[in-house]
Parts: structure tokens; C-alpha cells; sequence
């Protein structure tokens, strides 16, 4: 092991990094959990700031929000398409709602509300979006918002983040609240590593380089970047020497980095828990064949529906643990 | 840019309608497109908003404390930008540029556009919701500003409706009115045949909105009935206004095909004749 490859990784994770201990570690926390207690803090310094939800606030977490701020809660019940549209016009009064759901009924259910009346007019609502890709293994299909990304990407006037760890979430939920216009947060039912330490720098639509590596790049977004660097670690042990980036920001995705990855590792793998088309590994796809042609694989859900499990029996069933990513880097290094 | 003297008389209103009614003729037929029926519909209550209720200043649209207004069905705007431009928001010149590439007036409104325009529409089912969140952010900052929403009958189909009457219930937005444009005709045939949506009153009602029925037509009606929704406290009010679809222009009146259809100009002078004779005639 390499401690100097890293930045910003916890000296005690960076150590588990080619162990089985990592997911069985205590502070292993859903990044949705960590929303709702950021939400709560920045509650208390802006009065601005109101919390929506529509019948997950015990799950998502943003009920003690409720308790803490009742009259900055507004509970719709199960009426999403209500939810965003008030959203809309709360923020035309001046007030800074997030709006709490899962991401399938965020994304979907209401998306020409999300599309026609937030982002259309530009109004400064955070669309906070629990159980984001395959991560709400046990729920099964119907709960598992494995397009959210694509489809949120595809929107005019949209900034969208995946942040990777709870570390990482708390930033992005102030860096959300502080940006005027609407911000896409997707976030963890399942418990995932806090990776990072605070000294993260966390700035929309800035990639961090979280493993320094001259043979090839991983880029990865909300919860493959563990497996990504889970990856990283056991190619360091057969001589490959693989940067690894933290895209939280989706859109407006790096292009500089991804160039400059393109150009000192020349050799690109994506990874991430989304459909494989529309969502990260088509953003650096494109970026790519336009600028610098580079060797390339995604990793991310193919063109199916997964199923119930375990969350990491599910990911590794659908082809998105550190293992999948491995022979990715493998395969796209034997083309450079 | 002229401010007419407001609150106006009913009898001031009544011609203020009849020359907004001559605007929408003007601007859908230099357009070619767009939709007249809708607009006419709800003309005598968007003028008797803009030119009697509402709490505005045409010098300062985005004042804080002013009363707001959605035009849920978006897509009868050209009475929108009428009354707008007739109150003094914009210059009247912008009206002739209705759905032209650059135009602040799009063929669906835009809040960003047009000075006044309270929210983007367009999309049915979505502006009574937008009227329930700008009432709870006012009952929250303790601001007294009322917010007022016409909605369709056939836009009334939408699911998201009634999503929206159940949460303005709950929440008591007594802040809150709506405005139900009853003209019985939606895009391809009657409302009633097409997908029934009666009895709306019964409907309301058991929703828990304080539920008037009006003639949307007659300004002695609609007056009153907008200031008693303004007043009554504890619950929403709904005034659910029976209209003619195309109203003031006869070959227009309950003709499905005028929802989105555009005078030509022998049309359109046909229909501005008949308009200014009948108000002459009041």
C-alpha cells in the first residue's frame, strides 16, 4: 500500500482499502442520513431554508428537521407532482426549499414539474433524491432510481451531484444551498465509508483527484468511488498505477480534468451506479471523441432492471464492484 | 407607458374587457397561432383581477408584497399579456410579437420574459400547486398578500389538480383563491364527453374549499365575488365561473375548433366589429 497515492482519503480507510472490513466498519452511514443532518444545520443558520417531503421524511431523515423546525416543514403526502410544483413557487417568494424524495419519483413521477416549473424558470429549488441507483437493494426495481442521472442531466438549466461518501454529502448539501438555481442531489439508501476527511475541497463542477496514478484514470461518481479506490489498491499490488477522480459533479461535468486525465494517464474506465448511457460515462464519452480520442470503458448498470438483494450482492451481481472495475482497467490498457 | 386610473368601476371594467378581448383578436390573428377560445373565456375575470383586485404596481413587478396571479392554463396567456400590457407592466407594441422568434411573449408564458408574469405556465395541473407554495411562503414570512389561480375544466383532468386542492385544505390557505374558467370545452371535444368531470362544486366541497358558483361573465357577479374570497377566512376559496368558450365573438363561441385556431384578418375584423359594437351597446 501506497498512503502517498492519496488525497483526502482517511488514513484508517486508505488502509482497509484491500480488506474485507471496509463496508463492516461502524461509521458506515447512508449518505441520505447525512443530508438530514446537514439540512438541520444549515436550518438553523438560514431561516430562509424549508424542507419538503412527500411521506419518506422517516426515512430520508428530514423528520427531525420537522421537529426542530415545524413551522419550515411541509409534509404533501404522497403527491410528489404537488410537492415540486409548490416548491416552484416557494422559491419565487424568495425562501431556499429542498424538495425530499426518492430518487424514481423525483426524476420520473414529477419530472415535467421538475422540468416545466423549476428549471425551465431557474427557481432555486434542491431536489434532495434518496435511493439513487441500485442502492435501495431490498426494495427491489420499483425503488432503485438507476436513470435519475441520465435523465437529469438531459435538462436544460440542471446541476446535478452524486456526492460519494456522507463527508462529501454534507458538503455538497451547503455548497447546494449557497448556489442560486436548481440542484439535483442524489444520495445512498445503503450504507457506504466515509472516505474522506474535511479537508476535502468541495466545489461544484470541480472533479478531486482522490489517488494519484500515471497508467490509467478511473472516474467515478457517488458510491463506486469506494469501489474505485477499493480497485485502485489491488491493480497497485500488480504494478498498475491508476488515478482515481471523484466526479460528484455531474453536470457541469470537469472537462478540464477529464482532458488532462486523458492526457497524462491515457487511458479512461468510468464508474457508476446509473444506467450506463446518459449519465458519466457518456458525459467523459463525449467529451472525449470530441477533443482527445482516448481508450475507454464504462461501468454501470447495462440495459436492465437488477432486482432485490443485499446491497453489495446486488452491485456486484450487476457488474459494479471494484472486481468489474479491475478488468476494466485491465481491458482498456491492453488498447492504449 | 399610460396607467389606466384603478380600482376601476364595473362599468369602467366592463369596456376595459371589451378592449382586452380586441387585443387577444389583434394578437392571435398577426400571430397565426395561438389560443383565442380560452383567452375570452377568462377575460372578464383577469380584467376584474388586474384592474380592481389585485394588489400590483405596474413600476415594480417583482414587489414583495404584491398580490400574485397564475394563469394555470398557460396557454390562454394572450388575455394575460393584455391585461398586462393594459395595466401598464409593458409597452403595448410588445403585444404585435406574440410567438415571434425573440419575443418577450412566448407562445406559453415565461416569468423571466415578461414584467408581471408572477410564473411560468404551460404545462396543465401545475400552477395550483405553484399558488399553494406561494401561499404557505406567505402565511410563513407573515406577509398579507393573496395569490390568485385560474385553472381549466379540462385542465381539471390532471391528477395533480386535486393533489393540490387536499394540500390547500390542510394547510387552511385562506390566502388562496382559485378561479375555475367552467367553459365546458377542452382541446378535442366537450369536457363532459370527452372525460366527465362534474359535478365540480360537489367535488370542491368535499375537498374542503369554501365554493362559490358564478356567472364569469357578469362583472356585477364576479366583483364581489372575488372581494368575499379575499375575505373568508380558514379555507380556500374556489369561485367556480361558468364561461362561454370564445366569449364576445359569435362565430367563435362554443366552437371546439377556436381553442387553438388564429382569425385570419377578415376574421379578425369580423370579430373586433362585433366586440367594440357590444361594448358600445352596454
Amino acid at each position: 500500500m501506497n498512503n502517498n497515492a492519496y488525497r483526502f482519503v482517511r488514513p484508517d480507510i486508505a488502509a482497509l482499502l484491500s480488506s474485507e472490513d471496509l463496508f463492516s466498519r461502524a461509521d458506515c452511514e447512508p449518505t441520505r442520513a447525512s443530508y438530514a443532518r446537514t439540512i438541520l444545520e444549515i436550518g438553523e443558520q438560514d431561516p430562509r431554508v424549508v424542507v419538503l417531503d412527500a411521506d419518506v421524511s422517516k426515512s430520508i431523515g428530514t423528520n427531525k428537521f420537522a421537529e426542530k423546525f415545524p413551522d419550515r416543514s411541509f409534509n404533501f403526502g404522497i403527491a410528489e407532482q404537488n410537492m415540486f410544483a409548490a416548491a416552484a413557487g416557494m422559491a419565487t417568494t424568495g425562501l431556499i426549499p429542498f424538495a425530499s424524495t426518492y430518487a424514481v419519483f423525483a426524476s420520473m413521477r414529477a419530472l415535467d414539474m421538475v422540468r416545466n416549473s423549476i428549471h425551465y424558470p431557474r427557481l432555486n429549488v434542491k431536489i434532495a433524491a434518496s435511493h439513487s441507483g441500485i442502492t435501495p437493494g431490498p426494495d427491489g426495481v420499483t425503488h432503485q432510481g438507476q436513470e435519475d442521472l441520465s435523465i437529469m442531466r438531459s435538462i436544460a438549466n440542471s446541476t446535478v451531484i452524486a456526492p460519494a461518501d456522507p463527508t462529501t454529502a454534507a458538503l455538497a448539501v451547503r455548497a447546494a444551498a449557497e448556489f442560486e438555481g436548481p440542484v439535483y442531489l442524489s444520495f445512498t439508501r445503503d450504507p457506504v465509508p466515509v472516505i474522506f476527511d474535511v479537508s476535502y475541497p468541495f466545489a461544484i463542477g470541480k472533479a478531486v483527484t482522490v489517488r494519484e496514478g500515471k497508467d490509467a484514470t478511473i472516474i467515478a461518481n457517488r458510491d463506486l468511488v469506494i469501489q474505485s479506490l477499493i480497485a485502485a489498491e489491488n491493480l497497485a499490488a500488480q504494478q498498475v498505477d491508476v488515478r482515481v477522480v471523484d466526479c460528484h459533479t455531474l453536470k457541469p461535468l470537469d472537462d478540464e480534468m477529464v482532458l488532462r486525465a486523458a492526457e497524462e494517464t491515457g487511458a479512461i474506465v468510468t464508474a457508476e451506479n446509473n444506467v450506463y448511457f446518459g449519465g458519466l460515462g457518456s458525459a467523459v464519452a463525449e467529451v472525449l471523441v470530441e477533443n482527445r480520442p482516448t481508450p475507454m470503458k464504462r461501468i454501470g448498470v447495462r440495459d436492465t432492471f437488477a432486482e432485490s438483494g443485499p446491497y453489495l450482492d446486488l452491485i456486484d451481481q450487476y457488474g459494479l464492484t471494484a472486481r468489474h472495475i479491475i478488468t476494466a482497467v485491465q481491458e482498456v490498457l491492453k488498447r492504449k | 407607458m399610460t396607467q389606466p386610473q384603478v380600482p376601476m368601476s364595473v362599468e369602467d371594467l366592463k369596456q376595459m374587457a371589451a378592449t382586452i378581448r380586441c387585443d387577444i383578436i389583434e394578437m392571435v390573428c398577426t400571430a397565426g397561432a395561438g389560443h383565442p377560445g380560452g383567452s375570452l373565456s377568462a377575460t372578464d375575470i383577469v380584467t376584474a383581477l388586474y384592474f380592481r383586485l389585485m394588489r400590483i404596481d405596474p413600476s415594480n413587478p417583482r414587489w414583495a408584497d404584491r398580490d400574485r396571479f397564475i394563469l394555470s392554463k398557460g396557454h390562454a396567456c394572450p388575455v394575460w399579456y393584455a391585461a398586462l400590457a393594459e395595466r401598464g407592466f409593458f409597452d403595448k407594441s410588445h403585444l404585435g410579437t406574440l410567438r415571434r422568434l425573440g419575443s418577450i411573449l412566448q407562445g406559453h408564458p415565461d416569468m423571466n420574459k415578461v414584467p408581471g408574469i408572477d410564473m411560468t405556465t404551460g404545462s396543465l395541473g401545475h400552477g395550483l400547486s405553484v399558488g399553494v407554495g406561494m401561499a404557505l411562503a406567505g402565511k410563513l414570512q407573515k406577509k398579507d398578500y393573496h395569490v390568485w389561480v385560474v385553472i381549466g375544466d379540462g385542465e381539471s383532468q390532471e391528477g395533480s389538480i386535486w393533489e393540490a386542492a387536499m394540500s390547500a385544505t390542510k394547510w387552511k390557505l385562506d390566502n388562496l383563491t382559485a378561479i375555475l374558467d367552467r367553459n365546458n370545452l377542452q382541446n378535442d371535444f366537450f369536457v363532459d364527453e370527452l372525460m366527465p368531470i362534474e359535478p365540480l362544486p360537489d367535488k370542491w366541497r368535499a375537498f374542503g374549499w369554501n365554493t362559490v358558483e358564478i356567472d364569469g361573465h357578469n362583472m356585477e357577479e364576479i366583483v364581489p365575488a372575488l372581494e368575499g374570497a379575499k375575505a373568508f377566512k380558514g379555507a380556500p376559496t374556489i369561485l367556480i365561473a361558468s364561461t362561454v368558450k370564445g366569449k364576445g365573438v359569435s362565430y367563435m363561441e362554443n366552437v371546439c375548433e377556436w381553442h387553438g385556431k388564429a382569425p385570419c384578418r377578415e376574421e379578425a375584423d369580423r370579430a373586433l366589429d362585433e366586440i367594440r359594437r357590444c361594448s358600445r351597446e352596454q
